[in-house]
């Protein structure tokens, strides 16, 4: 059994201006799909297309207008509330946007013993073991715990949100960007370490992107989104044939920077910059 | 208006910290020219948004700059002085960089008001709107950034920058919140502007992609300190310090690729 299904998902939002009538605006239009336990699913597309939206309702964030989310084969809608907690602990989601997703006032070791108070029970000496724990698994260092979101970087907080994801040992991660604005030293690990936990527990995800890069690396199927709808549904193969899919595979940016790139004229200041100049001239 | 380059030199940014004081950024030293894009690389944590930050005296609260100066042709400027007028910025997260409660009229009569611009002031802000492919002014400039895409508010964001007429444009990961379409489009658009215009671009970013793309010269931070200078060519193809190697390696190892040599 799928362990989290979409089915026929629609959902529009009220374009409403300030002033004057709004115009509906359908942003997800019938979208189904099975996530399996044990499965890697990229979800591509551009931004606006709907991806957002529907990552936020297969975790209960939001609610379709039609269409259900199935979770373990019951409708979110009709999920009695001591389940709920089961679907908080199996299915965990890191947000895009780290400052936005934390609590400003609430220090690091808060951040992380949330999930682990509310959904597993652990007591406070536990919690401390399991987020020593989780710091490191993101390669933060102990003296963390006491930091506050504004004395860290996007890409170390971008890890505590991910630390917080993966502290219930949740079974399915939706991860919503959540690697792309770390650098490509912390993605790789990042990824590796997603692949460790698949490995040893059999943990699924859902990885929401554009960067066409990473999927190659790390998932077993790709579906391609567009204006709200499933354009595509290939193996990670990537070799997309959807329009949608297409597009995106030629905004990849280049491996290496154009031949014949030389550095500006007059560079004078710069003896590096001269010697690369005389050496691509030769 | 114009200048040929900005000199950074012997910049270095402390943490004000009761246990002590630790260096984030020391002694880095660049020149940026009129007419090139200078990406700035390097881990996170390494610097580079803190070396921009400390040019434009904008740090973030529990740091501070204790030495350095920034010059324009040899002559010494205050961060007041290059803050919208000879450096425009251009951040990361186009959502947060605008003020949700105003209008990009009112984004733009701000960055007028510093520009000191004349009597055909409004002209050109519609042909800097075109310029970064807003291609209706009319109909953007009563829009709330709310109303907008990333994309939009991102060109709108270059717009400001061209607005302000600053020779130089401090870009600090300028398309990493945007999808790969539009992040192609913003860096053809930067492209295309360095050479109408002779911008010169500082541009901060941890995607080599990006550097592979847009840059013509490359310099290399770690911990602080900038570790290697070069040419993009010569860092894609024979980086010397170990930094510019892992660097350039872990790239690679994105397209499945090795290295050169």
């Amino acid at each position: 059994m799928s362990l989290l299904s979409a089915r026929n998902l629609s959902r529009s939002y009220d374009r409403a201006p300030l002033l004057g009538r709004g115009r509906p605006h359908r942003v997800l239009d019938g979208v189904s799909l099975d996530i399996a336990p044990g499965e890697t699913v990229a979800l591509l597309g551009r931004s606006g297309c709907g991806k957002t939206t529907l990552a936020r309702m297969l975790v209960g964030l939001d609610r379709p207008d039609a269409g259900e989310v199935l979770f373990e084969g019951q409708s979110l809608a009709r999920l009695p509330k001591a389940r709920w907690q089961d679907l908080r602990r199996t299915v965990q989601m890191v947000f895009q946007d780290p400052v936005g997703a934390v609590d400003p006032r609430a220090t690091v070791g808060d951040v992380l013993a949330e999930p682990l108070r509310n959904l597993c029970g652990l007591s406070p000496a536990e919690i401390r073991l399991r987020i020593a724990e989780l710091l490191s698994a993101v390669e933060l260092g102990p003296e963390a715990v006491g930091r506050y979101p504004h004395q860290m970087s996007g890409g170390q907080l971008q890890r505590v949100c991910i630390a917080r994801a993966l502290a219930p040992q949740p079974r399915l991660v939706i991860l919503d960007e959540a690697v792309s604005n770390l650098d490509v030293h912390l993605q790789i690990r990042m990824l590796e370490l997603f692949a460790e936990l698949r490995r040893a527990r059999g943990v699924s995800y859902l990885f929401v992107t554009h960067d066409l890069r990473l999927v190659e690396r790390f998932c077993s199927r790709v579906l391609v989104m567009d204006t709200g709808r499933i354009a595509e549904d290939a193996p990670a193969a990537l070799a997309l044939r959807s329009p949608a899919g297409r597009a995106l595979q030629e905004a990849v940016l280049p491996a290496w920077p154009l031949a014949g790139r030389l550095p500006p004229v007059g560079d004078l200041c710069d003896p590096s910059a001269l010697a690369d100049r005389r050496q691509i001239a030769r | 208006m114009s200048a040929n380059h900005l000199t950074i030199e012997g910049l270095r940014v402390e943490t004000i910290d009761p246990q002590g004081r630790t260096a984030l950024v020391d002694g880095v030293s660049l020149t940026l020219h009129a007419g090139e894009v200078l990406a700035l690389v390097g881990a996170s944590g390494s610097g580079k948004s803190m070396t921009c930050a400390a040019c434009l005296d904008v740090l973030p609260p529990g740091t501070r700059r204790v030495k350095g100066s920034v010059s324009i042709d040899g002559r010494p400027c205050t961060a007041t002085d290059l803050r919208g007028r000879q450096v425009a910025s251009i951040l990361q997260s186009p959502r947060t960089a605008f003020n949700p409660v105003r209008s990009m009229r009112e984004h733009v009569r701000e960055s007028l008001r510093v520009a000191g611009g004349g009597a055909d002031a409004w002209a050109d802000v519609r042909q800097a709107m075109r310029d970064t492919g807003l291609d209706d002014p009319e109909r953007i400039l009563p829009l709330f950034p709310f109303e907008m895409s990333g994309g939009m508010l991102q060109r709108m964001m270059i717009a400001l920058a061209l607005i302000s007429r600053a020779p130089f444009i401090f870009a600090d990961e300028p398309t990493t919140d945007l999808d790969l379409i539009v992040q192609r489009e913003i860096l053809d658009l930067l492209d295309h502007l360095k050479g109408e215009r002779g911008l010169g671009i500082l541009l901060v970013t941890h995607d080599m992609g990006v550097v592979a793309r847009l840059a013509d010269r490359v310099a290399v931070m770690e911990a602080g300190r900038i570790v290697e200078t070069g040419g993009v060519m010569q860092i894609f193809h024979a980086p010397h310090h170990i930094v510019t190697r892992r660097l350039v390696e872990a790239h690679l190892s994105l397209y499945r690729q090795e290295p050169a040599a």
